[in-house]
C-alpha cells in the first residue's frame, strides 16, 4: 500500500502562465452573494455548490504528442426549496443579474411539479475531518514537463521498434458549498495520471499510475513496463474458451470490481435494483473479501463531505465474505430509521447515495508469488469494455485487453489470444484463492480504488477474438 | 468592422455584465428587445473570436479555430411515482486551437472578456510550441474554403419555451399506468432538452453560427421476483430516443399508450422461457440494430482510430488503409452511409457545419456489401486519398477539442415488409431493446443482451424468451444478413451517450436502422454455463 519512494517528475517552474485556483475566501464570498441575492426571490432555503477545475492533457501517439489541451472553468450550481419542493439550476456565469436569474429558474423549475413527502430541511453546520491532498508541485506542472516526459517514452518505443500512446495530464480543483443554514464546507485536490499503451504489431500492452501528488509517478518506469509486455505478448496462441485459473493484475479487478459500488446504496435496495436485495448479513462472498468506504484512506481522493455537505464517514460494506452495512444519504437513512453516512448525491435526484472512496482488504502475496503458485492459468494485464449482463446475479461481460499470458509450472509461458468473458462477480469473489497487498489503482471502466491483484479459480471465458 | 462594433460593445457589456448576461433561459423580454439582445450577442461573440484569433496569430500560430458555445440543458426524471432530478443547466465558453511550429494547442476559458480569450489564446499557442517538443512531422491540413452561414435546426416547439408542468406531468401520468402493473417493483422515466449555440470562427475566414434543439424521453419498468430483475423499456433503454427535434418528438412518442405494455412484459418476463443456446436465425429490430451499427461499424471506419490515434483508451480497428474498397464488409444487401445532412433526417448527427468549419456530407460507408469509406477530418483526409474531410470533427462543447466522431451512420432500408419477414422465417428468434453491449477494442468480436426477445417457428411469433443474447465476429455477422426490412419501418434512432478521446468526451450520434434479419448468429452465449 506503499507509493513510490522516487521522485522522477518535477515541475521544471518554467509555466508560461501559471493557472492559480481562486482562493477559498472568493468562493465563500460567492456562495455568500448567492444566499443574500436568494433571500430577495422568495427562497425558503437555498444551498450554493462552487466547483472549479483547471486540468491540461497531453496525448501522443504514433510515437509523438497529436492532441495536447488545456481547460479552466468555473460553475455555480444553486438549489432552492419553495413550499417543500426543490429544484438545481447550474450556470458558469458569475455577474449577479445571470446569478439572479440561476436562482429564479431553480424556483421556478420547483415550483413546476407536486410536494416531494420525503424533502428533509437542509442541514446546518458540520464539522469536517481535514485531509490534504493538494500539491503544489503537480498544480505547477507545465506542458513543457509533461511533453518532456512524453518524449523520453516516445524514444524508447522507438528505440525498441514499437509504438506509443497515451496520456499524461495535470491539474486541480475544488469544490465548495455553502446553504442558508449556515453550512460551509471546501475542498480542493491535485491530479495526475500517466497512462501508456505500447504496440508491437500484432500485440500491445499498457501501464497506468495516478497520483495527487505527481512526483510519485514514473512515466518512464511504466513505458518500460508496457515495452516488455508487448514484447512478450507478440506471438500470441489461441486456447479455447472455458474456465480458467486467472491472476487479475490490480487494474483488472478494480474495472470488474467497480461495478459493484451502486449496488451497496440503500436507495438501490430500497428499490429492488441491488445484487444485496434479500442478501444482506449473509455469507455471499468467500471470507477473504472485506470492503470498506473510506474517504480518509492514504491511497484515497476526494472531498471528506458529500452533495448536501454531511461528513463522509468509513463504512464496513462487507466483513468476512458478509455483505453488513449499506451507505445512506439523509433521505434513505429517515426512510429506513438508519443515521446517514455522507455518501449523498447532490439533490434532487433519483440515486440517493453511493460508496465512492472503496478499500479492499488486501492479502500479503505478490504477483510474481501468484504465478509462481499456479499450475496452469492465465495472468490478465486488464479488462476492457466490461457491461452488466445479469443485475441479480452480477454477471459482467467484458474482454481482456492489451496483454493476456499463458501461466504453466509456475511461470509464464507464452501469450494467449483475447478472451470475452461472462463471469458473475459474486461466484467471482467466492473463487478468490489468494490476494496481494490493495494498491490505489486505475483503469478505464471505473474510478480510481484501493484493490489487491487477485488469483481466482474457474473464471468464465465464453468466446475468443482475433488477436 | 470591428473599430465600427467598439463603443456598441463595450456599451453592452456594460449593460449586460459578461457577455450579455441578461439571456436567460427563463427570462424572456419581448420579442423587439430580444432581436436587438440577439444582433448585439452574435457581434460580440465575433468580436471575441476575432480577438482570439489574432492574439493567436501574433503569438506565432500558422493556423487557428475557435467555438464559442453556449449550452442550455433541461433535465426531469421521475422515480415511483415521485419526482428525482430536476435541474437546468447552462454554460458558455471558448475553445481555442491553433497550429504552431507544426504542431497543435488547444486551451479553453469560461472568461469571456478581452483579457480572459487573449490569455487563452496565448496559452493554446504555448502548449502547441510543447507538443511540438515531441512531434512526429508537421501537421497538414486538407483544404476547405471559407464560409460564412447561420444555421438552426427544424423545430415545432421549443421544449424550453413550454411549460415544465406540462413536460412533468406526461412524465407523471406514464409512471402511474407503468405502477398499476402487479409486479412492477420500480418504475422511472425521463425527459432530456439540449438548446446548443455554437460561433465558430476559423483563421481561414470561416464564420459560421449554429443553433441545434435536441430532444430525448424515455421510461422503464423493472420488476423483482424470486430473486431475478427484469426490465422492459420504450421506445429504447437507457434514456429513450433521442432526436434533433423539439417538444413534437416527445408529443409523437406516445408514452402513455406505451406504458402499460412496457410494464406487463417487464412483470410477465419472469414466467418466460430461457433464451436457448445455439446456433441460428436472429432478427433485430430497429432499436438493437443501431447500436450494433454503432458498435462493429461506427467505430471501426473513425480513422483516428485505425491510424492509432485513439490506441490508448478507445482503442484501433481492424479496418486497416489496406481494407479500403477490398474488404466485403457484409452481404451485397447492405448500404451503410454516414451522413450528416438535413436529408437524412433529425439524427443526433445532423448538422450544417462540423466542428472544424466542414460542410455536411454524405459518405459512402459500406455499398453493396464492399467497405468504402471512413470518417475523416482535415488532418487525415489524404491518408485515404481524399482531397477533403469527410466532415466529422465534433465537440462535446467549449472546454473540448473536436475529434472525429459518428454524424449519422445508418443503414439505408431494404425491401422486406415486417410482416412478410416474420412470415418468411421458419425458425428464429427476435430481439428487442438493448440490456448490454461490449465489443473488443480492434471492433471483431461482439456480444449484447436485450430485453426481450420472441420465439418465431413456421412464420409466427409464439412465444417471449427472457435473458436474450447474441455474440459474433463483426464482417462475419454482416455478411450473414439476408433480409432488411423497408422505409416504413426505418427510424433514426439516437444514441447520446457515446464516449471517446482524452479527456472523455460524450457525444450524440444517430443510426438510421429498420429490422433485419441475420443467418447462422451465435446466440445465447451471454447465460452459458459451459
Amino acid at each position: 500500500m506503499k507509493m513510490a519512494a522516487t521522485a522522477k517528475i518535477r515541475p521544471s517552474g518554467k509555466s508560461f502562465e501559471k493557472t492559480e485556483l481562486r482562493p477559498e475566501r472568493e468562493l465563500r464570498k460567492l456562495i455568500e452573494t448567492v444566499l443574500r441575492l436568494a433571500k430577495s426571490t422568495g427562497a425558503e432555503e437555498t444551498e450554493v455548490h462552487v466547483d472549479e477545475v483547471a486540468e491540461a492533457l497531453t496525448r501522443f501517439a504514433n510515437n509523438g504528442i497529436h492532441q495536447n489541451v488545456s481547460e479552466h472553468g468555473l460553475t455555480v450550481s444553486i438549489r432552492t426549496v419553495a413550499e417543500g419542493r426543490t429544484a438545481r439550476a447550474t450556470t458558469n456565469r458569475l455577474d449577479e443579474d445571470s446569478l439572479r436569474s440561476t436562482i429564479e429558474a431553480s424556483l421556478s423549475l420547483a415550483h413546476s411539479q407536486p410536494k416531494d413527502p420525503r424533502l428533509l430541511p437542509m442541514p446546518g453546520k458540520q464539522r469536517y475531518r481535514p485531509v490534504n491532498r493538494f500539491i503544489r508541485h503537480t498544480a505547477a506542472l507545465a506542458p513543457e514537463d509533461r511533453a518532456r516526459a512524453v518524449r523520453r517514452a516516445c524514444d524508447l518505443a522507438v528505440k525498441k521498434g514499437q509504438v506509443a500512446a497515451g496520456i499524461f495530464s495535470s491539474g486541480q480543483s475544488q469544490t465548495a458549498m455553502g446553504n442558508s443554514h449556515g453550512l460551509f464546507a471546501a475542498y480542493r485536490e491535485t491530479h495526475s495520471q500517466f497512462s501508456i499503451t505500447t504496440q508491437e504489431d500484432p500485440a500491445a500492452s499498457w501501464a497506468k499510475a495516478n497520483s495527487a501528488d505527481v512526483r510519485t509517478l514514473d512515466p518512464q518506469k511504466l513505458a518500460e513496463r508496457a515495452s516488455e509486455k508487448a514484447h512478450q505478448a507478440v506471438n500470441a496462441k489461441e486456447l479455447a474458451p472455458g474456465r480458467y485459473m486467472v491472476i487479475l493484475e490490480p487494474a483488472a479487478v478494480l474495472d470488474l470490481l467497480g461495478f459493484l459500488f451502486y449496488d451497496f446504496a440503500a436507495t438501490a435496495v430500497e428499490d429492488k435494483r441491488s445484487c444485496l436485495n434479500e442478501r444482506l448479513g449473509k455469507q455471499l462472498f468467500g471470507q477473504k473479501i472485506s470492503l470498506s468506504d473510506d474517504v480518509f484512506h492514504p491511497l484515497q481522493q476526494g472531498a471528506p463531505f458529500d452533495g448536501e455537505g454531511i461528513p463522509r464517514q468509513k463504512v464496513l460494506l462487507v466483513d468476512r465474505g458478509v455483505p453488513k452495512n449499506l451507505v445512506y444519504s439523509r433521505a434513505s437513512a429517515k426512510a429506513t430509521g438508519k443515521k446517514p453516512t455522507g455518501h449523498g448525491f447532490p439533490l434532487p435526484n433519483e440515486y440517493g447515495e453511493a460508496p465512492m472512496n472503496l478499500v479492499f482488504s488486501g492479502g500479503d502475496f505478490s504477483l510474481e508469488k501468484m504465478v509462481a503458485s499456479t499450475d496452469r492459468g492465465l495472468l490478465v494485464t486488464r479488462l476492457w469494455y466490461i457491461r452488466e449482463v445479469d443485475p441479480y446475479e452480477k454477471v459482467m461481460t467484458g474482454m481482456t485487453r492489451d496483454g493476456l499470458f499463458l501461466v504453466e509450472n509456475g511461470r509464464v509461458t507464452g501469450a494467449v489470444r483475447n478472451f470475452r468473458f461472462n463471469q458473475s462477480l459474486i461466484e467471482m469473489l467466492r473463487n478468490v484463492e489468494l490476494m496481494s497487498p490493495a494498491v490505489r489503482a486505475t483503469g478505464e471502466e471505473s474510478f480510481e480504488m484501493v484493490v489487491p491483484a487477485m488469483k481466482v479459480r474457474d473464471f468464465h471465458f465464453s468466446e475468443v477474438t482475433k488477436f | 468592422l470591428l473599430r465600427g462594433r467598439k463603443g456598441r460593445k463595450q456599451a453592452a457589456e456594460r449593460k449586460f455584465g459578461i457577455v450579455l448576461s441578461s439571456w436567460g433561459a427563463n427570462h424572456c423580454a419581448p420579442k423587439f428587445f430580444c432581436a436587438q439582445v440577439h444582433a448585439l450577442r452574435l457581434t460580440l461573440m465575433w468580436d471575441l473570436c476575432t480577438n482570439a484569433l489574432d492574439t493567436a496569430k501574433s503569438r506565432g500560430a500558422s493556423y487557428g479555430d475557435v467555438r464559442v458555445m453556449h449550452l442550455r440543458q433541461r433535465d426531469l426524471t421521475t422515480k415511483n411515482g415521485q419526482v428525482g432530478t430536476l435541474a437546468q443547466s447552462e454554460s458558455i465558453g471558448m475553445g481555442i486551437r491553433v497550429l504552431a511550429n507544426g504542431a497543435w494547442g488547444f486551451a479553453s476559458t469560461d472568461r469571456l472578456t478581452r483579457e480572459g480569450v487573449a490569455s487563452c489564446a496565448a496559452k493554446a499557442v504555448s502548449i502547441a510550441k510543447a507538443s511540438a517538443l515531441a512531434k512526429r512531422g508537421d501537421v497538414v491540413l486538407a483544404p476547405e474554403k471559407a464560409y460564412i452561414d447561420s444555421w438552426q435546426s427544424p423545430f415545432r416547439k421549443d421544449p424550453f419555451e413550454m411549460p415544465l408542468e406540462t413536460q412533468l406531468a406526461l412524465l407523471l401520468a406514464a409512471d402511474a399506468e407503468m405502477r398499476k402493473v402487479k409486479g412492477v417493483t420500480l418504475t422511472e422515466t425521463s425527459m432530456q432538452f439540449r438548446k446548443i449555440d455554437s460561433w465558430f470562427a476559423s483563421s481561414s475566414g470561416s464564420r459560421i453560427h449554429q443553433r441545434k434543439v435536441i430532444s430525448g424521453c424515455g421510461i422503464g419498468a423493472t420488476s423483482f421476483q424470486s430473486g431475478e430483475i427484469q426490465k422492459r423499456s420504450y421506445p429504447n433503454s437507457f434514456g429513450g430516443q433521442h432526436a434533433l427535434e423539439g417538444y413534437e418528438l416527445i408529443e409523437s412518442l406516445e408514452l402513455l399508450k406505451h406504458a402499460p405494455r412496457v410494464a406487463e412484459e417487464a412483470a410477465a418476463l419472469h414466467s418466460a422461457a430461457q433464451c436457448p443456446e445455439k446456433f441460428g436465425t436472429l432478427i433485430l429490430v430497429g432499436n438493437q440494430l443501431g447500436l450494433q451499427i454503432h458498435e462493429s461499424i461506427g467505430h471501426p471506419i473513425e480513422l483516428d482510430r485505425v491510424l492509432g490515434q485513439e490506441a490508448n483508451f478507445a482503442g484501433t480497428s481492424f479496418l486497416t488503409l489496406d481494407q479500403l474498397n477490398q474488404l466485403k464488409y457484409a452481404s451485397s444487401i447492405v448500404n451503410v452511409v454516414a451522413d450528416a445532412r438535413l436529408d437524412h433526417g433529425q439524427g443526433l448527427g445532423t448538422f450544417a457545419y462540423d466542428d472544424e468549419g466542414v460542410p455536411a456530407q454524405c459518405t459512402d460507408i459500406i455499398k453493396d456489401g464492399k467497405f468504402r469509406g471512413y470518417l475523416s477530418n482535415r488532418e487525415t483526409a489524404h491518408l485515404v486519398g481524399l482531397e477533403r474531410s469527410s466532415g466529422t470533427m465534433r465537440t462535446e462543447s467549449w472546454n473540448r477539442l473536436p475529434i472525429i466522431r459518428m454524424t449519422n451512420v445508418s443503414l439505408l432500408p431494404g425491401t422486406w415488409d415486417f410482416d412478410e419477414l416474420i412470415a418468411d422465417t421458419q425458425d428464429g428468434i427476435l430481439m428487442d431493446t438493448n440490456r448490454s453491449w461490449s465489443i473488443d477494442d480492434r471492433r471483431y468480436q461482439f456480444q449484447f443482451s436485450t430485453e426481450i426477445a420472441w420465439e418465431i417457428k413456421s412464420g409466427k411469433k409464439v412465444r417471449m424468451l427472457k435473458n436474450p443474447s447474441y455474440s459474433g465476429i463483426t464482417t462475419e455477422f454482416w455478411n450473414s444478413c439476408d433480409a432488411i426490412c423497408k422505409f416504413d419501418h426505418w427510424t433514426l434512432w439516437g444514441t447520446p451517450n457515446c464516449g471517446k478521446g482524452q479527456p472523455m468526451q460524450t457525444m450524440g450520434t444517430g443510426h438510421g436502422a429498420a429490422p433485419s434479419r441475420f443467418r447462422n448468429v451465435r446466440i445465447g452465449t451471454a447465460f452459458s454455463k459451459q
